[in-house]
This record gives C-alpha cells, sequence and structure tokens, in this order.
C-alpha cells in the first residue's frame, strides 16, 4: 500500500517542531507500525537525511517505551494495542497518518517523537513501593490473600508506563498511572502499613511534576493499551482523601 | 590456562553456609566509604542495585533506557522456579538442583546450582512482601503450574506477565534508593568501555544517548548486569536494543568470554513474514499441549492448509518422536521444524515456517474450552498475523531466545579482572549448554539479591584499593578510544545502513551457528564475518552528528560490536567438537537425532581470551560432578 506520512520533527528540547510531509510506497500489510516507520528510517538514511526519532524496544507490548499519537489516538486506532503492536492491515491504501509525540506540559519533547517521562520514575520515587529490605521478608504463604483482591491487584499492576493516558486526558492528567501503582498496593495486605503515607507522597509529587487533575472524561482508559480501570482514580481519590485528614499529614 | 571457580570444598549442602562464613565483612559504617557502579537495570541489575543500597554502599547504576522499568527481564512470560514444595508433590532443594544441572546437559557448576536453588525460595518470600501479585487458590495461598524439564509444580506465575511483576517489584525497591539518594541512577547512558587501574576495574566511559556526551565514571568495584547476546543472529524474541556491547568490550579488555556457543532457541515463535521483519514474538509453549505441528508431505504445496488432507500431512514430531510427540524437547522441535523447511517443505510466505494446527483440539474440546485455555496468545497471534488460529493454523519457526553463555564468572561472580563482577544473563554461570524455562528469572534475581550482596563485600574487604578518579590516564585514554570509534563511523559514508550489515551478520550466524552446526558451515562462516565486518568499516553509512540524540550511531556502534563477537562464538562452536543441549554438531548425534556429549574430551567450561587480531585462546574449567551422575540426558 501507499501512505502519505505527516511527522512531527523537532530537533531537540529547546527547539521548534513541524510537520514533515513523507510519501512511502510498498508498505506490507504485515508490517507492524514500527517496522512501517524503520522502513521510512532506512530510506531517509540512504538520502542522507536523519531518521525519525521514536523510542520502543521489545515490540511486543509490554515495554512502554513505545507511544506516539496516530491520528489523534494515543498508540492509533486499535482498542488495547500498543504503538508496536499495531498492524499496518489497520490501514488502508492511499491513507494519510499524523504521526506525532505524546503531547503534554509534563512530558517535553526530546527530540521528534521521543519525550521525556522522567516525571513519572519521580512519582514512583516518592512512594510507588513497599518498604522492605531485602532479606526481611516472611514466607510468601504466611499471609494468605484472597483471590479476588490478589487479581484486582494484578489488574492495577498491568500497568505498563507507557503515558498513553496522559497524552489522551484533555487535563494532562496522569491518574490513571499513579491510581493503578496505589490501587496495586491497596488491595494487598503488605501494600496497607505504608498505604496513607504513599497516597499523599505519590499525588504531591504527581501535582508538582505539573499534571493536571482528572475531571472525569475517561479518555485515559479509553487509550490505554492495558485497560486499566478509571475505578482505580476513585479508589486513589478516596485514599488521598481520607490520608489528607488524618494525622499522617502533619509534617 | 586452567581456571579456578574457586567453588568451595565439602559437602554440597554447606558449602553457601560455609562460604558465607568465611567471606570477609565491611562495617556498616565503612560500606558507605564505596562506590559501586552497576550497568544495567533489568532484573538482576535492579535487585543489585537496591539490595548494595540498603546495606549502604554508595551505588550508581545505568540503563540506555528512559527508565529503569523498561529493560527486557520485563518481557519473561511464563514464570519463575522455585523449590517451595508448596503443592506437596516431592519437589526440593535437591530435586530442583538435579534438574537444572541435567537440564543443562552437564556443562554447568553444581556448586552455583545448589546455591541457586537453596536461594530460590528466599527470592518468591522477597518479591511476595514487594508486592508482586502472583497469582492465588482460592484459599488465598500461592499458585503453581509445571514447566519443561520438571516433574513437579514449581513455578510462580503472574498470569503471562511474571516477568514484568517481578522487575516492577525490583524497579520499586530500586527506586525506593534512588529517592533516598543512596542511589544515583543515569538513565539514557550506554557504557561503551570498561576501564581498569593497575589490572582492577575502576570505572566505566559511557555516552549519554540524548547529548552525545561521552563520560567517565569511578568506582570500587564494576558490575555488568547487561544481559545476553540473542541479537547476534539479527532477528530474535530479544528486545531491539539487546546487545553485547557491555560484555564484548569488557572482553577487549580481557575478561574471559565463558562457552558463547550456547545459544537458546526457542521453537514456538510467529514466523518471519517479510524482509522488514525486526523481531520475532514468541508464542507460549503451552500451546504444543493440545497443538498439532504439521507441514505438507509434498515439496512445495501451495494449498491452503484447510484443503490438504489428512493423508498428504506429515506430522513430522508425533511420526519421528512418537513417545514425546508435539511435546518434544525445546532443541529437538526447534532442529526438527529447521530439517522440513530444508526440505523445501516449510509453509508461510518465506517458506520458513511449519503449521500448529488447533483443529482437532476444538473438535474433540469445543471452541470454547480452547478458548479458556489459549484465549489470550490466538487474539495476539491474530494481532499480529491477522490470521484466527481458530480458522487457520497458527504458523510457527523457532527464534533465538537466550544466550547461557557469557562472561566467565567465579563462584563469588567475579571475573578473572579483579573487581569486575557479572551477573544475570550477562554470566555464564548456571545454566551450563541448555536453560530450563521459568530458570531466568530465578537466576537473575539471585545473583542480585542473595549473591552478590555478600561476594561483593567480601572482594572489597580483601583488597586494598588505589585511590583513583576520572583524572587518571586511564579513563582519558578509553574516552578518547570511544570518540575516535564513532568519528571514524561517522566519517565512512558509505551505502549501506547498519540495520542492513545487522542483517547480512545474523543471516550468516542463524545459517551456520543456529541450530544445528557443522565443521564445514563454521569455518565458512569464521571466512565470511571478518568479510563482512571489514565491508561495514568500508561501507557503512551514518546520518547527522555525535552531539545529538542519533539512533543510527547507537545502533552503528552496536553492530560493529556483533560483528567481532561473532567470530568469538564461531570458534567456540568449532572448537566444542560435540553436541550438548542447544549446541548441536551435525556430526555428533545418537541415531534417533538426540546430542551426543563427549565427557571424556569436553567436560569443561570453555573461556576465550582476546588476543587482538589473533585467535582468542580457549582456556578451559574442568567441571566435577560429585552429586549427579553424569549420564545421557534423556526426556523418554
Amino acid at each position: 500500500m501507499k501512505l502519505t506520512l505527516h511527522i512531527w520533527r523537532q530537533k531537540n528540547r529547546e527547539s521548534k517542531g513541524v510537520f514533515e510531509q513523507y510519501q512511502l510506497d510498498n508498505v506490507s500489510e504485515d508490517m507492524s507500525f514500527l517496522e512501517m516507520l524503520d522502513v521510512l528510517n532506512e530510506k531517509l538514511i540512504m538520502e542522507n537525511k536523519e531518521p525519525v526519532a521514536f523510542e520502543h524496544d521489545c515490540r511486543e507490548g509490554i515495554c512502554g517505551s513505545c507511544g506516539m499519537t496516530i491520528n489523534g489516538n494515543p498508540h492509533g486506532p486499535e482498542k488495547a494495542t500498543t504503538t508496536c503492536q499495531l498492524h499496518m492491515r489497520k490501514f488502508n491504501d492511499g491513507d494519510t497518518i499524523y504521526i506525532e509525540p505524546f503531547r503534554s506540559k509534563a512530558f517535553p519533547v526530546i527530540k521528534d517523537l521521543v519525550v521525556d517521562r522522567s516525571a513519572f520514575d519521580r512519582i514512583i520515587q516518592a512512594g510507588g513501593f513497599i518498604s522492605v529490605n531485602t532479606g526481611q521478608a516472611i514466607d510468601a504463604n504466611a499471609i494468605p490473600i484472597p483471590k479476588k483482591n490478589a487479581d484486582a491487584a494484578m489488574d492495577a499492576a498491568a500497568c505498563i508506563g507507557c503515558g498513553a493516558c496522559v497524552a489522551a486526558c484533555p487535563n494532562g492528567a496522569a491518574m490513571l498511572f499513579v491510581s493503578a501503582k496505589i490501587g496495586q498496593f491497596a488491595m494487598l495486605p503488605q501494600g496497607q502499613p505504608e498505604r496513607k503515607r504513599r497516597a499523599l507522597a505519590m499525588v504531591n509529587q504527581m501535582d508538582s511534576e505539573g499534571f493536571g487533575s482528572c475531571t472525569n472524561f475517561y479518555e485515559c482508559e479509553a487509550a490505554c493499551p492495558k485497560q486499566i480501570s478509571v475505578r482505580f482514580i476513585a479508589l486513589m481519590n478516596r485514599d488521598f482523601l481520607k490520608a489528607s485528614l488524618s494525622d499522617e499529614n502533619v509534617a | 590456562m586452567i581456571l579456578d571457580g574457586k567453588t568451595p570444598t565439602g559437602p554440597i549442602k554447606d558449602s553457601w553456609d560455609k562460604h558465607r562464613f568465611e567471606m570477609k565483612l565491611i562495617n556498616p559504617a565503612n560500606k558507605r566509604k564505596y562506590k559501586i557502579l552497576i550497568v544495567g537495570t533489568g532484573l538482576a541489575g535492579a535487585s543489585a542495585a537496591a539490595s548494595l543500597a540498603e546495606l549502604g554502599y554508595n551505588v550508581e547504576a545505568f540503563t540506555y533506557h528512559d527508565s529503569p522499568r523498561r529493560a527486557h527481564s520485563i518481557a519473561a512470560q511464563g514464570g519463575i522456579n522455585a523449590a517451595k514444595n508448596y503443592p506437596n508433590d516431592g519437589d526440593s532443594i535437591w530435586r530442583l538442583f538435579y534438574d537444572t544441572v541435567k537440564g543443562g546437559d552437564f556443562r554447568s557448576r553444581e556448586a552455583n546450582i545448589y546455591r541457586l536453588a537453596q536461594v530460590s525460595n528466599n527470592i518468591i518470600d522477597q518479591c511476595v512482601a514487594q508486592g508482586v501479585p502472583f497469582a492465588r487458590e482460592y484459599g488465598g495461598l500461592l499458585d503453581n503450574r509445571s514447566f519443561g524439564g520438571a516433574q513437579v509444580s514449581r513455578t510462580f506465575y503472574a498470569r503471562g506477565q511474571t516477568g514484568q511483576q517481578l522487575l516492577l517489584g525490583a524497579y520499586s525497591a530500586l527506586s525506593r534508593q534512588i529517592g533516598k539518594k543512596a542511589v544515583k541512577m543515569h538513565n539514557r547512558k550506554e557504557m561503551l568501555d570498561i576501564v581498569l587501574v593497575n589490572g582492577f576495574a575502576r570505572g566505566i566511559v559511557t555516552r549519554d544517548l540524548v547529548t552525545g556526551k561521552i563520560e567517565s565514571h569511578w568506582g570500587d568495584a564494576v558490575v555488568l548486569a547487561t544481559g545476553g547476546y540473542g541479537n547476534v543472529f539479527y532477528l530474535s524474541t530479544n528486545a531491539q536494543a539487546c546487545n553485547v556491547t557491555a560484555t564484548f568490550r569488557a572482553y577487549k579488555k580481557g575478561a574471559f568470554f565463558a562457552n558463547p556457543c550456547f545459544t537458546q532457541i526457542h521453537p514456538t515463535c510467529i514466523p518471519v513474514s517479510g524482509d522488514h521483519q525486526s523481531k520475532l514474538t514468541l508464542m507460549s509453549e503451552s500451546l504444543r499441549n493440545d497443538g498439532r505441528i504439521w507441514v505438507p508431505k509434498k515439496p512445495g504445496d501451495k494449498r491452503h492448509p484447510n484443503d490438504i488432507p489428512e493423508e498428504e500431512r506429515d506430522y513430522y514430531l508425533e511420526r519421528k518422536y512418537p513417545s514425546f510427540g508435539n511435546l518434544s524437547p525445546r532443541d529437538i522441535s526447534s532442529r526438527a521444524a529447521k530439517e522440513v523447511c530444508d526440505e523445501g517443505r516449510g509453509v508461510s510466505a518465506t517458506g520458513y515456517g511449519v503449521y500448529l494446527d488447533f483443529r482437532d483440539a476444538i473438535k474433540r474440546l469445543g471452541k470454547k474450552v480452547i478458548e479458556e485455555k489459549y484465549g489470550n496468545l490466538f487474539e495476539m497471534y491474530e494481532r499480529i498475523t491477522g490470521d484466527d488460529p481458530y480458522e487457520v493454523p497458527m504458523m510457527i519457526y523457532p527464534a533465538s531466545h537466550y544466550t547461557m553463555g557469557g562472561l566467565w564468572v567465579d563462584y563469588n561472580l567475579m571475573s578473572n579482572i579483579p573487581g569486575l563482577h557479572v551477573i544475570g544473563e550477562a554470566n555464564f554461570s548456571d545454566h551450563g549448554a541448555n536453560r530450563l524455562g521459568a530458570s531466568a528469572l530465578m537466576q537473575g534475581l539471585a545473583d542480585g539479591y542473595f549473591i552478590l550482596p555478600y561476594t561483593i563485600g567480601h572482594f572489597l574487604a580483601s583488597n586494598k584499593l588505589d585511590k583513583v578518579s576520572t583524572d587518571n590516564p586511564e579513563f582519558k585514554e578509553a574516552e578518547k578510544d570511544s570518540y575516535d570509534r564513532i568519528q571514524k563511523l561517522l566519517s565512512v559514508n558509505g551505502n549501506r545502513t547498519p540495520t542492513q550489515f545487522h542483517k547480512a551478520l545474523g543471516k550468516i550466524m542463524w545459517e551456520y551457528c543456529g541450530m544445528a552446526r557443522s565443521e564445514a558451515g563454521l569455518k565458512k562462516a569464521i571466512q565470511e564475518v571478518p568479510k563482512l565486518r571489514e565491508e561495514f568499516w568500508n561501507d557503512v553509512k551514518l546520518v547527522g552528528s555525535n552531539e545529538d540524540l542519533n539512533i543510527v550511531i547507537e545502533k552503528a556502534l552496536r553492530v560493529a560490536d556483533f560483528l567481532e563477537f561473532a567470530e568469538v562464538m564461531l570458534w567456540d562452536a568449532l572448537e566444542r567438537d560435540e553436541s550438548c543441549g542447544a549446541h548441536f554438531r551435525v556430526e555428533h548425534q545418537f541415531p534417533d537425532g538426540e546430542a551426543k556429549r563427549d565427557d571424556e574430551n569436553f567436560c569443561h567450561v570453555a573461556a576465550w581470551e582476546y588476543q587482538g587480531d589473533a585467535k582468542p585462546i580457549r582456556h578451559i574449567e574442568p567441571l566435577v560432578f560429585e552429586n549427579v551422575k553424569l549420564a545421557v540426558r534423556s526426556y523418554k
């Protein structure tokens, strides 16, 4: 198939970006979206032009590296699918495709389609853990955990940290990402001792990174390649409120 | 040279305890005086960085990703083994030890594996405490399942995402230490060289992948946790960025590379669909429980699979290995697929694929049962190929998956370079010639959480280290080497991209050093690889500059090292004139196609020493089996 691509090109953080237009012929429908970009890049290199920088690694939908906004949709048109798992048979011969980075104030563009998502790391560093040193653990079966809770924790833990939720949100909120981690630990007995502290620390860090707040558009859930549910946001809000009113907030 | 693995003597059951007692300690207040550099933050690196920082060491960790959470450990699906014996089915530390020695076809160290089996239980405890959501029974206790090479259920799992959950556990422990400023994390920095001062590993040189800046970092010890080299075949189940550079650069500075020819080929991956293919996706081995593998009897039969009648199908695994059938071991199944495709009977557009057919299982059990068992895998398959496996058979083909070989380390996980420690897939230590399923996660975390934190302290306490800084001439020299290498690559301005060379290399390696290897083929490849390398340095094309995020430079540096490393791998495959585990030399097989070991001449580890342009020197470490009797590996 033949495609017309409009791709966001931006040299670095400081410079202004523009859409550049590219024609690509001989695209096979068996290619993944990223393989289609590989083909474009090989062509650009041979034309002595800089290839399009984009992030990617595992190419099987689990590492969370890849992500771009395709025709206005983070990760493109297919539900519950990362960019690397999107295949060209979802497009038609003659299509025009707009490709741009995940846009958000808290995700500055580094180059072309590569954005800086280190804010996510800093939120985890603020409280996205259970404080247990190596060697301190008790026997794994010492605390039974109802299957229902373990499964719900796993639903939340499936988050790959790609940032599509932020890019999809009109407010640029990171609440689906943050609530997935808070929700995972809130479902488990191991997570209880630090539950309030965690909610306060992670939400405060989230706010200081410049993410917006949730106003219930639910675009995040629709864009999430792992289909994390917005009910975790509700849980996070409850935990944050409770923690804010408790004596743990005296610092 | 005969290498000394420094394995403890005496009864194997007490060896790790005894060794831990004999190792020197550093008192808690003094630990902060030491700085440890850790390269790579997958399961092994992240768990080591967190554990060492908890003990009080200064840790600096490095990853080429934008975050430690992206490491390829994340892609492991199946599970992690441990000898908990929760199902009460007869498991024990001894049985896990035994299965692993046998699974590796008697080409690994007994004492290392025994220790691995011992600490396996601590890993599960640790991960649960971190909040890893392992699968559970209705009673609230942990669930187990079975994996290849074992007759007990000892595998713990978190849906099909066990690697992801374990990595996120280690990442959260690491993040906690970064937050406390006990670990300094360097994201988007790739190691280009290792720096030795007076024979000790004292630092590394990195390239900042955003700015191109070449920088030095010093430490009292260096830990490589940089994964395997499966991408030497170009196409593999590895992530795109996985490469050999860190371990290969250490090899060029004198570290021995052990058993590089031990590479695992996984039988059930989605086949190549065309020249654009960038990676091969693993389909869980569990599919072979209900799927039947076949190809047409007639070469070149282009009919739709559903139009090929029963009598014109060759269910070759069932025919050749009637007792194991479609569940024959990984290496046997992989080689059998290659054989039928080489005969011209392969399917798929390229001719390199075989059918994995669920027609009979659907007829027998109903679509609903199959959907419950494999629904998510069928969906993933359809997403990638566009075919519906309920209606047409899947197509699969073997692909490079894991590398058992790696830098040589002793029982303390230290290479022959003092101070240079190597953990996880990057070392060679525990899997011998073949790794069992669900053992990679176990080994990475054992090294990082429970072994290295002890042994590195012993090294630091036993050696008086010179004061160094990045102003030492050794650092300046290594920086200049890296810088010059990049400039040289940029200046070639030839006609072929780094990816084209990588593909060409992969083709040679897959053909001659893949599932089946022969003396003639290996000798041919040893001629071809240096030629390709020369072409690379004369004809590679890069664009852009070093002072920028430049994906072509990243790729070219990695490909350049693969082009050199491949030759070591070929020498190792040639000189190991036996078959064992995944290393299959066609000259050495039993009539039924099983690998035929030569214990008299090859019951050892081969460790290669760099010699400049000359052929590397092959050293050996003899392997002694005192606890598991050397025997022909049989799963019949």
